[in-house]
């Protein structure tokens, strides 16, 4: 049990997806002007990840022995089934979400926090269950990162801020902020990063 | 769509829709393996390979593939491609590879590559298609090398693994740590922003925000 804990709060805050492996970036920086877009996003694609851990650890017992080099393909056909399926049940059962993810949607399949998650669970050897822990702690980190940016750049809509430095520019300084924050979290585990 | 040259297609991808400092697509791997220069060399030439290849295949089997499935079809042509160059680098480059990592597999959801597919090379014939495909790898190689160039010279003082600042220089150890990398974008895109806001700053901050080239609005995707 206090594996499971440790790959939890490891994935989520000492090794946060965004801010230190820089992956998932298009979400992190697309989607995070308004909190309740953001924590939406987020939980999306924590689902798709939670999905995606639980098919790779099947994927990994059974097809990759018999065909190796199927790796990557096998896993990014996956990934894209369960964001059209995820895509279809939001449309219907909320078409107000569906528009406010807008593009980014259909664009969880190149989110590349999914893959790198599922790469991830196979280069460690993680099991089904040790899956499923890192899988949440990641899309936990990943809500995390995406809130606390939304929020910070909700803030700063009403400052002035230099016009070259509107849009991208104060996004990226406030993101290098953060992730110098969360470097905080490094001396968390002292025996190395589990 | 007005027929335009071969070369505005490719230029058009270096500077003016550049991939990264203008659409702000592919951040993950210009921040993550842009801390040496020879890494940012060895990630530029195999998302090119994976980019024109993929490119011109889909060009080649555009009017094969239904319209409902095309994403899924792009995918699987670019993963194909990705893992040509994996396993090519794992043989050729081992030690490009290691320091690359999952980065390399990571080139199939790289969004600049799906979308040159989805934006051009699924209705234009071959040439152009490589053409385009070719002009956005250059773009991305070109953010890459800056990104790079900034991060090894002031992270640790050398350039391509050659020391060239003084030895009482003192290396921003920051600068080759995952913040630096935020913080280099940031400032070369405000840097941009200056240069092309001069001259037309009142109206600019006030334009609606302009879809990549191609890409359709997604009330018009979702219809």
């Amino acid at each position: 049990m206090g594996d499971l804990t440790r790959i939890f709060v490891s994935a989520a805050l000492v090794n946060n997806f965004v801010l230190a492996y820089f992956v998932g970036l298009c979400p992190f920086f697309g989607v995070s002007k308004e909190v309740p877009t953001a924590l939406r996003m987020g939980g999306a694609v924590t689902f798709v990840m939670v999905l995606t851990a639980a098919s790779v650890s099947f994927l990994n017992a059974w097809v990759l022995p018999v065909a190796p080099y199927l790796r990557l393909i096998s896993y990014i056909v996956v990934i894209a089934s369960l964001v059209q399926i995820v895509e279809m049940v939001v449309k219907k059962a909320s078409p107000a979400l569906f528009r406010a993810l807008g593009i980014f949607l259909p664009l969880i399949t190149t989110n590349c926090a999914i893959l790198y998650l599922a790469l991830f669970q196979y280069a460690r050897g993680y099991d089904f269950l040790e899956g499923l822990a890192f899988s949440v702690g990641a899309g936990a980190g990943f809500t995390l990162a995406l809130v606390l940016m939304a929020s910070i750049r909700q803030r700063s809509e009403t400052a002035s801020v230099p016009t070259i430095a509107r849009e991208m520019g104060l996004a990226m300084i406030i993101a290098a902020s953060l992730s110098m924050a969360f470097m905080g979290f490094a001396g968390l585990f002292t025996s190395g990063g589990a | 769509m007005s027929e335009k040259s071969g070369g505005d297609v490719f230029l058009r991808g270096v500077w003016r829709e550049n991939p990264v400092l203008v659409q702000i697509l592919g951040l993950c791997p210009t921040l993550a393996v842009t801390n040496t220069v020879e890494n940012a060399i060895a990630m530029a030439l195999a998302t090119a390979f994976v980019l024109v290849g993929s490119s011109g295949l889909v060009s080649l089997v555009r009017k094969l593939i239904p319209d409902q499935v095309r994403i899924s079809a792009y995918i699987l042509i670019i993963a194909t491609f990705v893992t040509v160059v994996d396993m090519l680098m794992a043989a050729v480059a081992p030690s490009a590879s290691r320091a690359l990592g999952p980065f390399v597999p990571l080139i199939v959801v790289n969004c600049m590559i799906l979308g040159r597919a989805e934006a051009f090379a699924s209705r234009h014939s071959l040439l152009p298609s490589i053409l385009d495909a070719a002009g956005t790898a250059a773009g991305f190689a070109v953010a890459l090398l800056l990104m790079g160039g900034i991060r090894e010279l002031l992270g640790s003082g050398s350039f391509l693994g050659l020391h060239v600042l003084p030895g009482s220089w003192e290396p921003w150890v920051i600068m080759i740590l995952p913040p630096g990398g935020f913080l280099t974008l940031g400032a070369i895109l405000m840097g941009l922003s200056w240069w092309w806001g001069r001259g037309a700053r009142a109206d600019e901050a006030s334009k609606p925000r302009r879809w990549p080239h191609g890409v359709r609005e997604p009330e018009e995707r979702a219809a």
